[in-house]
């Protein structure tokens, strides 16, 4: 069967079993634009490609299905260049496909020409350009073996125009052949055995659970671990709803904005039992400082991530899940060292008593006083099923909402995490919905995200993809005004928006959104039921929240752990 | 049979004098033959703050594969860090580090030097000495070339130095592993043979 490479691609992403992509024609990649018309994959065409780019990551974290994204070249290419470092922090699995000027042209500075594949080496997994429309088959198979194994991240196919214009004879790759790319899913026994030994002679140990764990599936797994040894988890911001907040060995957040008792459990743990984390310098502050008294078994699927900060006492290669169950299996084929495991109840008790000494806290004056957005986040989290998918964006809001939103399903939490994507969350909670139509989905942004993708929400209305957005107003870049606040002697740069500029209903309503405002507390619940009753548009509920809000505990950057700020009476000369 | 230089830390002697070779490490990156390759890597080097010494790039054998040589010059965890995110590149097919004293080295040195009339058989001579040849013949100058361990260049163009050099150019160093002796016993009572 002759096909034009246009229709190889297209027929190609169909076997890849595509049945949604996210982008915007233009010049180079027009001929691929044709057999979409008579292709099942639905294209949701978006008005700038971040948005695609983003749409595509949240389409992969909520259905861990890898995202499709196909853009033109030039200007369109270096504009998902964001998402694709993003997807690239977070190993989300995304195929990015961009159009290119015809191979002839390529290195003449042709009208939006653009390096792409050059520009995006060192934020992909690896990319491809395309020169033999024969090779078309292979490479996407090849770039989708590669997004979704191993560490999952994104990938680039740059797609020359006369490439899509070329014939091919159609086949389908049964297999892939690619000799430098063998990924170790499964953890060697000895070190399991190791890491049993380490766990049961522990006094004081921690599951410091990341990312991994949710990409490996290995929640449920991960449950019965827990349950298991008895041994309580911190869930970093990107594994939040990895491990259910409402269990009592649920610790929540640590890091720089985590709670007190999971920042002071790792520095006092003498084992931290990494799975899937990479010792993120928002997790462990000062590297030095962090976990001083603690053993590390350091389980992830990235060799390179083992020994990259801190030097592991037992380092395990593998996929979370497998490795966990490993673990699980030799645990249960020991019952005698099972029985003589030390005794960790003395450290549950304190865990417990910090827990009860130091909740989260925040001060919610009179309902008619000033509002405060972690009361718009307590809310919004008790009036929506415990389902709901919740995406953010970067900055306070996002700390907020990972503090006090309750996860208690995997999947349920996305957000732009090692890149700090500010504007991630209008485009991801579409990507999301779009994945999973039958949830509810709230992107709870900020003023400043915002107004950096809003204009996906035309996209929204258009395509009828029903996303809620809270948008939390208080006319500020909020976390560099606390900063500013906190570190520069209240001496604010640039950091004000204004509250009325724009007027967010009347953009919301002019994008095809139902969109209401509410400025005091009293109106906070009427306002989110009313959200919730609408499901054939988007909604935007602007809550002007008070503007001089910080996130807290805080642990100032570069400094230890042991030096957690608790909240503003801490401060100290204020 | 023409008496060769052999560099005064070379292969003769005891391998524990090599004050300072350890410091450098040989990768041996077999690499698949693609377009774009070499970009990549010099890219991860740059991306994750490393620098790379010499590196040498050449086909093998098998026209899939390349092989690139990479002298980095690291202490050796950050040596394990960057063998690590080499391998997870999709082009890299096999990594090997070449211990200095388990592999053999070679490099190659052209150099145009003065020589007139005076100091011409000076330089031959000392061409000579080295197992070099004259590749190239002007009024007053000569091309030289001269090939082996890295050691024996950088003594070469020390002693070369003093004609006045005009040009000097080197490959930087390509590697292999040594190879296995028949057995230990033989090694052992053969000695180390240079």
């Amino acid at each position: 069967m002759k096909l034009t490479g246009a229709q190889a691609l297209i027929k190609s992403l169909e076997m890849q079993g595509v049945d949604v992509m996210f982008g915007l024609p233009g010049g180079a990649i027009l001929p691929v634009y044709d057999p979409i018309i008579d292709s099942p994959i639905r294209h949701i065409l978006v008005r700038h490609e971040q948005g695609a780019g983003h749409m595509a990551e949240g389409y992969a974290h909520a259905t861990g299905r890898p995202g499709v994204a196909m853009v033109t070249s030039g200007p369109a290419a270096t504009n998902i260049v964001t998402p694709l470092a993003d997807a690239y922090m977070d190993s989300v699995p995304i195929v990015v496909i961009t159009g290119q000027v015809a191979t002839g042209s390529i290195g003449t500075d042709a009208f939006q020409e653009a390096d792409i594949t050059g520009i995006t080496m060192s934020v992909t997994k690896h990319n491809w350009l395309v020169t033999d429309a024969n090779d078309i088959p292979n490479v996407v198979s090849e770039a989708f073996h590669v997004a979704t194994t191993g560490r999952p991240g994104p990938v680039l196919i740059d797609f020359p125009k006369d490439v899509a214009n070329a014939e091919m004879d159609w086949y389908w790759p049964t297999s892939v052949d690619m000799p430098g790319y063998k990924p170790n899913s499964r953890g060697h026994s000895k070190m399991i055995a190791a890491a049993v030994k380490m766990m049961y002679e522990a006094t004081r140990p921690i599951f410091y659970v990341g990312g991994g764990v949710l990409k490996a599936r290995g929640s449920e797994a991960l449950a019965e671990l827990v349950e298991l040894t008895g041994i309580p988890v911190v869930t970093t911001l990107m594994a939040r709803g990895a491990f259910p907040d409402e269990h009592p060995l649920c610790l929540g957040m640590p890091g720089m904005h985590g709670n007190y008792t999971a920042v002071t459990s790792m520095q006092q743990a003498d084992l931290l039992i990494a799975l899937g984390s990479r010792f993120d310098d928002r997790v462990t502050g000062k590297l030095d400082g962090f976990a001083p008294h603690a053993k590390v078994i350091h389980v992830d699927i990235d060799p390179a991530e083992l020994g990259k900060l801190r030097r592991p006492d037992v380092p395990i290669v593998g996929d979370c899940r497998s490795v966990i169950e490993d673990i699980i299996r030799a645990i249960k084929a020991d019952p005698d060292a099972y029985q003589q495991r030390a005794d960790i109840s003395d450290w549950i008790k304190t865990i417990k008593e910090w827990q009860a000494k130091h909740p989260l806290k925040y001060d919610q004056p009179a309902l008619s006083g000033v509002l405060k957005p972690q009361f718009v986040i307590e809310k919004l989290r008790d009036a929506n099923p415990s389902d709901t998918i919740v995406v953010s964006g970067v900055g306070q809001h996002q700390m907020w909402a990972s503090q006090y939103w309750k996860f208690n399903h995997p999947y349920t939490w996305i957000n732009s995490g090692g890149l700090g994507t500010m504007g991630f969350a209008v485009p991801a909670a579409i990507g999301a919905k779009v994945g999973k139509p039958d949830r509810v989905v709230w992107a709870i942004d900020g003023d400043g995200c915002f107004q950096m993708t809003a204009q996906e929400l035309v996209t929204a209305s258009m395509e009828r993809i029903p996303i809620k957005v809270a948008l939390l107003n208080n006319s500020y870049l909020g976390m560099v005004r606390q900063w500013q606040e906190m570190f520069y002697g209240e001496r604010y740069s640039e950091v004000y928006l204004s509250p009325d500029l724009p007027d967010y209903v009347k953009w919301a309503e002019a994008m095809g959104c139902a969109s209401f405002r509410v400025e005091n507390a009293e109106e906070v619940g009427p306002a989110i039921e009313k959200a919730n009753e609408i499901n054939d548009r988007p909604v935007v509920v602007e809550f002007r929240t008070d503007s001089s809000e910080k996130v807290f505990p805080m642990v100032p950057a570069g400094v230890s752990n042991d030096n957690i700020i608790l909240g503003p009476e801490s401060l100290g000369g204020k | 049979m023409s008496i060769s230089y052999i560099p005064g830390n070379g292969s003769l002697a005891d391998p524990s004098d090599r004050v300072g070779v350890m410091h450098h490490h040989v990768l041996s990156v077999l690499v698949e033959n693609r377009a774009g390759v070499l970009a990549r890597i010099a890219q991860l080097f740059s991306r994750r703050g490393y620098n790379i010494f010499s590196l040498a790039v050449a086909p093998t054998d098998d026209s899939r594969f390349s092989r690139i040589t990479i002298v980095v010059d690291v202490a050796s965890a950050p040596l394990e860090q960057i063998t690590k995110q080499l391998h997870k590149l999709i082009n890299v097919i096999k990594i090997s580090e070449l211990d200095p004293l388990e592999s053999v080295e070679c490099e190659l040195l052209v150099a145009t030097v003065n020589a007139d009339i005076s100091s011409r058989g000076h330089v031959m001579e000392l061409v000579a000495l080295f197992d070099g040849k004259i590749i190239d013949v002007g009024s007053d100058k000569l091309t030289v070339l001269v090939t082996g361990e890295p050691d024996k260049l950088d003594d070469f163009s020390e002693l070369l130095s003093s004609f006045g050099i005009v040009e000097l150019q080197r490959t930087g160093r390509v590697a292999l592993a040594k190879l296995e002796r028949q057995s230990n016993k033989l090694k052992n009572t053969t000695g180390r043979a240079g």
